[in-house]
């Protein structure tokens, strides 16, 4: 009897062996990829630790510490361009964002999305039908009290302390998806093919993703720790986008916030999103 | 003991080939899977969570439902029970490892899943999920062993595994409890986002789970020389019937809190899941044939003439497994996306390979059960 308990847990070992061999030989068919990955994302993880240079707040005096990054979205100068896409293209060419053929695999980080399923809780069917059916540029919001840092079974999604920014650790990613079901406003994508082959021009400051992983808006994180605005900031030439630190008092921000009626989406969620949006 | 798995007649061998056949083709299909990614599937950027998912959730509960025989029979030492209740122990074990199996194909990166114990993240319901799953495998194949183990030998059981035992009761209601919360705390799904949901499962749990174990039981009867007798199997029905109408009775408190108030963001899902909205309705056949197997199962059951004839129990056993499965195994997680967070609706149809993974961890657990019970009914002597 013993005897045959062994053998017969000799021959589950052996079957077991043969079945956990298989993962990393097909593990090694991909390693050169993985590799090309990590070396570009170094310089993005290092980015992630230090402090933006430009707001160097305490030493320079000019903005408080922590820092608590916003956008303010002037949707009423933006509608007027609606086939306007500058700020889309830029922050995808800069991040390397894929444009896939078939919808079911799209991944976005900024898009325009009708205003009446942006804000569907404020529509109003007498309302204005031009501004219902006005695009309204969305993001991630960056939440105070981000629902997606909460649900990460990995801490790959995480809130920064110093500036608030929801980041995200593609390396440490398991690709559960938990983070898409938990974000109210859909600004979450998963990778569900290899984005590489469908990037058209990658950018080599930037890392690129693999399959199997969740992406989203950073806030462009790695040029703020140069000193730069967001690239969708930066590339918007009628001035609809306005970014800026809530903490310091006299920023533009809180200065646009004081003399503006502003909305946030779905403010009822308690998720305190740091996007603001003048309509 | 467990090498009478690796022995057994011609009927035996066929029905495990026919197994390792299904499993061999899905795993063909979930290497194409992890070769090209979950494009493969029919999820996408705004149902990121089907059939994968669906099933675990639904697995989680037939392995919670082993308690519906452990407990009567070691608490309340209802003898009745005392050969059935290996059955459901072995279920439980190929139903976790089933749930496993079904959150390992649904990852995106499924060679980091240890990721999940190298930054341990208490916040996140998942982590609690994989720690109370993983704990009730652990219980189960240890009690379900050591105590076949004494029956080999025709002694009692050693007394350090009664509070073992008695730990599992709890433990099997936590399973799917925690379960629930990966879905019920969510600001983004108001579908989900509904306090009953955990004592739902439960009852779904405790009608699907122990339906199952009827009709293995049965067909066992059949096919070897186990028979439970009449007592248990009856048992058994009366935990199913109560377990099923506490189930509908809660359906119904959900859809009249959707209805009554009629808040958009909770009603619109209940009309996606009966009604459709617009143009897109391919939940709707299915949701109403739960619907109708649901009240068939409760006449079959609630009736006593029609619960003692064991022919009719069998069709309402099935009614209730099938019914609970539609139910939780394909609406109850897509429909939390569907409209989503936008209020715009993308449906979701599972893809062929998407099916045919999936067949492969039932058959998987199958299999896994099949020569668990094998060894049971070899202790026992009890074989053809």
């Amino acid at each position: 009897m013993g005897v045959d308990r062994r053998k017969f847990v000799k021959i589950a070992g052996a079957a077991a062996l043969g079945l956990t061999a298989a993962p990393p030989i097909k593990l090694f068919s991909s390693e050169t990829e993985e590799k090309a990955d990590t070396s570009l994302c170094n310089t993005a993880t290092d980015s992630c630790v230090c402090k933006p240079p430009e707001v160097d707040p305490v030493e320079q005096g000019l903005k408080k510490d922590p820092t608590r990054w916003a956008m303010v979205v002037n949707l009423g100068e933006c509608r007027k361009h609606e086939d306007c896409k500058d700020c889309i293209l830029a922050c995808h060419e800069t991040h390397n964002v894929p444009d896939f053929p078939k919808k079911k695999d799209e991944v976005k980080w900024i898009w325009k999305e009708q205003f009446s399923h942006a804000f569907h809780e404020v529509e109003n069917e007498f309302g204005d039908e031009e501004l219902n059916h006005s695009p309204a540029l969305l993001l991630c919001n960056h939440c105070d009290n981000p629902p997606c840092v909460k649900v990460c079974p990995t801490q790959a999604t995480w809130k920064r302390e110093q500036d608030g920014i929801v980041m995200m650790d593609w390396h440490r990613c398991i690709g559960c998806r938990y983070c898409l079901a938990a974000c109210p406003y859909g600004s979450r994508s998963f990778n569900y093919r290899d984005p590489r082959p469908h990037i058209k021009e990658i950018n080599t400051d930037f890392p690129t993703r693999m399959r199997g992983v969740v992406e989203k808006c950073t806030f462009c994180d790695e040029r703020l720790a140069e000193g730069k605005l967001p690239a969708c900031v930066d590339a918007c030439k009628y001035g609809c986008l306005t970014f800026g630190d809530l903490e310091d008092a006299d920023s533009k921000v809180r200065e646009l916030l004081h003399s503006h009626f502003t909305i946030r989406r779905k403010p009822g969620l308690g998720t305190q999103p740091e996007v603001f949006y003048i309509v | 003991m467990i090498e009478n798995a690796l022995k057994g007649g011609k009927r035996y061998w066929s029905w495990i080939a026919f197994l390792l056949v299904i499993i061999a083709v899905g795993g063909l299909y979930w290497l194409r899977q992890f070769n090209e990614g979950l494009t493969i599937t029919g999820l996408n950027r705004d149902v990121s969570w089907g059939l994968y998912i669906a099933q675990f959730t639904f697995m989680v509960g037939v392995a919670a439902s082993a308690v519906m025989v452990v407990l009567p029979y070691y608490l309340h030492n209802y003898k009745a029970f005392g050969k059935i209740t290996i059955l459901g122990e072995f279920v439980a074990v190929g139903a976790c490892i089933m749930c496993m199996g079904f959150i390992f194909v649904d990852m995106g990166q499924p060679f980091r899943i240890t990721n999940v114990f190298l930054h341990p993240s208490p916040n996140s319901m998942m982590f609690w999920d994989t720690v109370v799953l993983m704990g009730y495998l652990v219980l189960n194949v240890l009690i379900s062993f050591v105590t076949l183990h004494s029956e080999k030998k025709s002694i009692a059981p050693p007394k350090w595994i009664r509070p073992i035992i008695i730990l599992s009761i709890p433990w099997a209601v936590s399973i799917h409890t925690v379960t629930a919360f990966l879905y019920a705390g969510l600001v983004a799904r108001p579908f989900w986002m509904t306090a009953v949901m955990a004592p739902r499962f439960l009852a779904t749990a405790f009608s699907a789970g122990p339906a199952l174990l009827i009709l293995l039981a049965l067909i066992l009867r059949k096919n070897t020389k186990f028979d439970t007798g009449k007592e248990p199997i009856q048992k058994l029905a009366i935990i199913v019937t109560y377990a099923m109408i506490m189930n509908v009775f809660l359906l119904l408190m959900e859809i009249f809190t959707a209805v009554y108030s009629g808040i958009p963001e909770h009603l619109d899902h209940f009309k996606y899941l009966y009604f459709g909205l617009g143009e897109n309705t391919a939940l709707v056949p299915w949701m109403w044939t739960s619907a109708v197997l649901a009240v068939i199962a409760l006449v079959l059951l609630i009736v006593p003439q029609f619960r003692k004839n064991e022919t009719l129990l069998i069709w309402g056993c099935i009614a209730v497994f099938i019914s609970i499965w539609i139910d939780k195994g394909m609406g109850m997680i897509v429909t939390g996306y569907i409209p989503n967070p936008l209020h715009t609706v993308t449906e979701y149809v599972p893809t062929f390979p998407e099916v045919m993974i999936t067949l492969m961890v039932w058959a998987l657990g199958g299999l896994i059960i099949t020569g668990l019970y094998k060894v049971a009914l070899s202790v026992r002597k009890q074989l053809v």
